[in-house]
């Protein structure tokens, strides 16, 4: 049963990336705007 | 709205399709004098630099909303920028700034792209929820004041902001929640997993079952997941129950916060004693569905800070105050005495109440009053702090400064009553009140039945009370009123209608009575002719002459009389009335008739040589949905009631239009208040519907108030709830729709007791076993939400 062992880990490793990846995401700021970026991707273009 | 008199004579305002000549100005969409392209100069010089930097396709794509502030710039050159410019290692300067005007997604872009066309910028960012805008730009920190310019003549304000003092800069809470909601999200789904393996094993004889040393390891694998997450997510409950319990009182989360650390600590000690179940599954996916619905609760009602921040921006600006010498200075409001002459130049607020003693312009008093047609202020205008000057420089000699105006004392009545209104509680708070008691004595109870009348184990016999707190536990009754308000919120939103508080849809349940302000609430703002005793020929000849005037009278009268030739050669008086050659029409001292009528009524005087005088008298038009509207009203069980600041005699006449028996006239703020106290008194739960700076007071004391979209600021940021668009049914829509979400709200409740006390015998026999708990606890929650839903749906 020492699969379990694997799982548990391979578990706990995919699901904290994901967890960190939203925190950073968070931290970034990406979450602040959310009414801006909806409207922004109309005005896209002329961003450099 | 029935705001402070104005001894003034309002502009026209453009809109009713008669006269094309009345146009919106190109830029920023008011109305235009005739024949004009832009409103003011300012306009003119926003929409050319606009074109010249090649970014016309603003025009096409923006959306203007006709309830918000129009972009026409206003001057706030006086700002002191350098206070709030930080200075960064790199040498570049950041300045955080509110923008004030911005509308939609091609304000942003706007914005964004003129300023990323100065070489000097190297940042611009505008935040559109929060309506902020972060710059930041290499060179001399003055060099700000030059690129704010930038931004402020395209009709823009912005008001600069100490991004570390303001606490609404960033959204500290919001992203807290969420921070929360995806650590109990990580911990729920891993934990759950393993349950599902735990539960599988636990089955013995249908998988083989599974042995007390791969048992231990999945407790332990789930202690060491939902142990960090539960302290970390948990926070927002066990702050806000810690909270409560100092101030002797108790909340929802009082129960949430004791049950989840006692399954906790329970299933710890069940892990070290290498026992069968555990409920860390239980504690985390509880923290998960509480918080889920936290952060829905807290995004329905972000809007609502922004606005009221807004008044305290107002305060910011310096005023131009004339010294005997002829020179000015400039001041803080604060500092200006009363009898000083201040002087207001066009695009700027006036800082003080007072009385124009020279210079006569049109003024944008829609913040103080909501009437959005400019109103003409000419020697001898009362004049209000806040009211924004569009025309040539005024003179005021100041009678209130400071905190003494009409503006910082409406903000100090509505601070007063806003203060007495939070003592309410709410449903959830007062169905806790009972609940969390009864609750624990039930697992108390049982604790001791089972360890002293039945003398089990200490260990199984905490384990049996403890799973009493797990199936009583309050997740479905904690989400049984946020769903239903974010639904409910949600719902009234797509119709225009926006709440801003959180408790306003069970306050709106309760109303039974509802005041009317009466101008430009009950009644349309434009006026209509009498045609009683009228001949159509005075009436052809009359509007003739107010062609060519941009008068409300004057355009009242062309409504009424059709199409006209436009007299040549006219000449108007602002303020009086128009002449051409020996024909007059106008007031009656302008028109040199003595008037015996009372003049109650808005009138107009026509005279000629060789013929008698003719009276044009106007009526206010009640609101075209008034009368089903207040029908529906009272066929809820609702009673109307009219206060105003009008006329007894024009309040009488609406009031006996719509058929309301019940009305005050003639009154002040404070006899507002006093009424509506009064009513409070007799036990009356009020909901007043009002617009001016005048009804602020009486909204913040009545039990929850609405406003138009078209009110002034002040009584936006007071009302409860704000709705868009020129009829008042949203009035009766909104508080039907509370009563449903009242409705559903009690339901679940029902729904969620009733689980809980089919599940507690079972509990306290001792049968509940972990799945059972988890099933028991996303079943009810599923069944409320689901509940919850059907408020979404039409009726």
């Amino acid at each position: 049963m020492t699969v379990i062992l694997y799982l548990l880990a391979a578990s706990l490793v995919l699901g904290g990336g994901g967890l960190a990846l939203f925190l950073w995401s968070l931290r970034a700021g990406q979450f602040e705007d959310l009414d801006g970026a909806a409207n922004r991707i109309l005005f896209a273009e002329d961003d450099e | 709205m029935s705001g402070p008199t104005f001894s003034a004579v309002p502009l026209a305002r453009g809109g009713e399709g008669l006269f094309p000549a009345t146009i919106a100005c190109v830029h920023c969409g008011q109305t235009a004098p005739t024949g004009e392209r832009f409103c003011c100069p300012g306009c003119a010089v926003a929409f050319d630099t606009i074109e010249r930097l090649g970014l016309g396709r603003y025009y096409r794509q923006r959306l203007l909303d006709p309830a918000a502030r129009a972009p026409r710039p206003e001057h706030d050159t006086d700002l002191d920028l350098t206070r709030y410019t930080v200075a960064n290692p790199d040498g570049t300067h950041t300045l955080s700034l509110a923008v004030d005007g911005l509308q939609c997604g091609a304000c942003v872009w706007l914005i964004e792209t003129v300023l990323a066309r100065d070489p000097a910028v190297t940042a611009a960012r505008v935040n559109m929820t929060s309506r902020q805008l972060k710059l930041t730009w290499s060179g001399p920190a003055e060099d700000g004041a030059k690129l704010v310019g930038l931004v402020s003549q395209l009709g823009y304000r912005l008001v600069p902001f100490d991004a570390q003092a303001l606490a609404g800069a960033r959204d500290i809470a919001g992203q807290k929640l969420l921070r929360a909601l995806a650590v109990a999200g990580f911990a729920a789904g891993n934990v759950m997993l393993i349950s599902i393996g735990l539960w599988a094993g636990d089955a013995a004889g249908w998988l083989a079952g599974m042995g007390p040393a791969t048992r231990d390891l999945l407790h332990w694998a789930s202690a060491l997941i939902a142990l960090p997450a539960i302290a970390y997510a948990g926070r927002p409950f066990f702050a806000s129950a810690a909270a409560a319990l100092r101030h002797g009182r108790t909340n929802m989360d009082v129960p949430i916060s004791v049950g989840v650390v006692l399954i906790t600590t329970m299933s710890l000690i069940q892990t070290f004693a290498h026992g069968r179940d555990t409920y860390y599954d239980s504690a985390v996916a509880l923290l998960f569905f509480l918080l889920a619905g936290r952060v829905l609760d807290h995004r329905a009602r972000g809007q609502a800070r922004a606005t009221a921040e807004q008044l305290l921006t107002l305060r910011a600006a310096d005023v131009a105050v004339l010294c005997p010498d002829g020179t000015t200075v400039r001041r803080p409001q604060q500092a200006v005495m009363r009898g000083d002459r201040v002087i207001a130049g066009m695009g700027e607020r006036i800082g003080v109440d007072g009385v124009v003693e020279r210079g006569s312009a049109p003024l944008d008093t829609s913040l103080v009053t909501g009437e959005s047609r400019p109103v003409m202020a000419a020697p001898g205008t009362a004049v209000f702090a806040g009211t924004l000057n569009l025309g040539a420089p005024l003179t005021v000699r100041a009678t209130a400064t400071g905190d003494a105006t009409l503006l910082a004392d409406c903000v100090r009545l509505i601070e007063a009553a806003e203060a007495r209104r939070s003592r309410f509680v709410i449903l959830a708070d007062r169905v806790a009140r009972f609940y969390a008691p009864a609750v624990h004595l039930t697992a108390l109870l049982t604790f001791l039945c089972w360890y002293l009348a039945w003398a089990t184990p200490l260990g199984e016999s905490l384990l049996i009370a403890c799973s009493v707190l797990i199936v009583t536990c309050p997740c479905a009754l904690a989400l049984a009123v946020p769903v239903v308000q974010v639904i409910a919120t949600s719902r009234l939103f797509r119709q225009g209608i926006l709440l801003k508080s959180g408790t306003a849809l069970e306050r709106l349940a309760e109303v039974d009575t509802v005041v009317f302000d009466k101008t430009g609430t009950l009644t349309e703002p434009s006026l209509k002719l009498d045609m009683d005793g009228v001949s159509k020929s005075d009436l052809t000849e009359a509007a003739a002459l107010a062609a060519s005037s941009r008068h409300p009278l004057a355009r009242a009268l062309l409504i009424a009389s059709g199409p006209v030739v436009a007299a040549g050669d006219v000449t108007e008086t602002p303020g009086q009335g128009l002449r051409s050659r020996d024909t007059r029409l106008g007031s009656a001292a302008f028109c040199g008739v003595s008037s015996l009528i009372s003049t109650d009524q808005p009138e107009l005087w026509f005279t000629r040589p060789g013929a008698p005088p003719v009276r044009f008298a106007f009526t206010e038009q009640a609101r075209s949905d008034a009368v089903p509207t207040i029908a529906r009203l009272r066929k809820m069980g609702l009673s109307v009631r009219i206060v105003s600041g009008d006329h007894p005699a024009a309040v009488a006449k609406i009031a006996a239009a719509l058929g309301i028996e019940q009305w005050d006239a003639g009154c002040s703020p404070v006899e507002k208040v006093r009424t509506i106290e009064a009513m409070r008194g007799q036990g009356h739960r009020v909901l007043m519907v009002g617009d001016g700076l005048n009804d602020g007071p009486s909204l913040a004391a009545a039990h929850v108030s609405a406003s138009p979209a078209t009110a002034a600021d002040v009584s936006q940021t007071v009302a409860d709830v704000v709705f868009q668009g020129t009829n008042l049914a949203p009035v009766a829509a909104i508080v039907e729709t509370a009563r449903r979400a009242r409705r559903t709200m009690r339901g679940n409740l029902a729904l969620a007791l009733g689980y809980n006390l089919l599940m507690v015998p079972l509990a306290v026999v001792g049968w509940v076993t972990p799945w059972l708990a988890a099933a028991a606890m996303s079943g009810s929650s599923l069944l409320v939400m689901a509940n919850s839903f059907r408020i979404g749906r039409p009726q």
